[in-house]
């Protein structure tokens, strides 16, 4: 059965990935998007993350998509790409390259160090506490996100908050008098 | 035999790796700016494949803490990316990331 849901979630990751890299479209490269990032939801949900399953739902796939999805509308910019078109004659054949061999190393490394002994399996105080209750996974991870981590986890919302402000900024249109001024 | 069969850590590091090399080739082939943001989200997706996989192997939850926290960052980075690739789109339509090479308006 696990290896059933494997199966058929890396056959949806894998998909989805080569459905970006490779469809004309934009609009059709975030819906393949989509099917990579709910196919990684279901790992999560496979390995017992299960708040991060639901976080990656909605953030990834109902927010940063729908965002894509917008700028891709609004701006009119889904004209499909001549993907037969090769402005570098050496450029894939090298990103094919670089690709395979760095893929091949990372393979290699997983495979040759599987088994490496892992040292005993610490169990953090946070799992500990949690115990096998059925929200044992995110009562594990909100306490080591509000007890190791709290600074860090303040310090992302500073950085919302500068991203948003710095997106308004980036994406004003410049008013009439400034553009003047600046003689644009 | 095969029901005895089951997904340990290496499947999913060896997924991730796979995934993170088809991104890594997507950002280097293609040229509209906006798939190449897409191909960067799939390696961030194969890199919080690989933490979650490591994190249950090793019984430690800081591999999902910090998932959380590159979401974090994903969804920052984009909200920034997308302002720019949206003021750079606005002034001169149809720009591919070559057009771009260089930093005049």
């Amino acid at each position: 059965m696990e290896l059933f849901v494997f199966v058929c979630a890396a056959l949806m990751i894998l998909g989805g990935a080569i459905g970006v890299v490779l469809q004309a479209r934009p609009v059709h490269a975030a819906l393949s998007l989509v099917l990579t990032l709910f196919g990684v939801a279901v790992m999560f949900v496979a390995q017992d993350a299960h708040f991060l399953a639901a976080v990656q739902v909605i953030v990834y796939a109902g927010a940063i998509v729908v965002l894509f999805l917008f700028v891709i509308m609004l701006l009119g910019v889904d004209q499909a790409d001549d993907l037969q078109v090769e402005p570098f004659p050496i450029q894939r054949p090298l990103a094919a390259i670089l690709g395979v061999g760095v893929v091949g190393m990372l393979v290699a490394a997983v495979v040759s160090s599987r088994n490496t002994p892992v040292k005993p399996v610490t169990v953090t105080d946070a799992v500990a506490a949690a115990g096998t209750a059925p929200d044992s996974n995110i009562r594990a991870l909100a306490r080591d996100l509000f007890s190791d981590h709290v600074l860090a986890f303040e310090l992302t919302s500073v950085l919302l908050v500068i991203a948003v402000v710095g997106t308004v900024l980036l994406t004003r249109k410049p008013s009439r008098s400034e553009s003047k001024g600046a003689g644009a | 035999m095969i029901a005895a069969l089951q997904p340990t850590t290496t499947w999913y590091l060896v997924l991730a790796a796979a995934l993170f090399g088809i991104g890594m080739v997507g950002v280097m082939v293609r040229r509209n700016p906006l798939v190449m943001f897409m191909c960067v989200e799939l390696m961030l997706n194969a890199v919080n494949l690989s933490f979650v996989a490591l994190a249950v192997k090793l019984g430690d939850i800081g591999g999902q803490t910090i998932v959380f926290f590159v979401l974090v960052v994903a969804a920052a980075e984009v909200v920034v990316g997308l302002g720019i690739i949206v003021a750079i789109l606005r002034r001169r339509p149809g720009a591919t990331a070559d057009d771009l090479a260089e930093l005049r308006g």
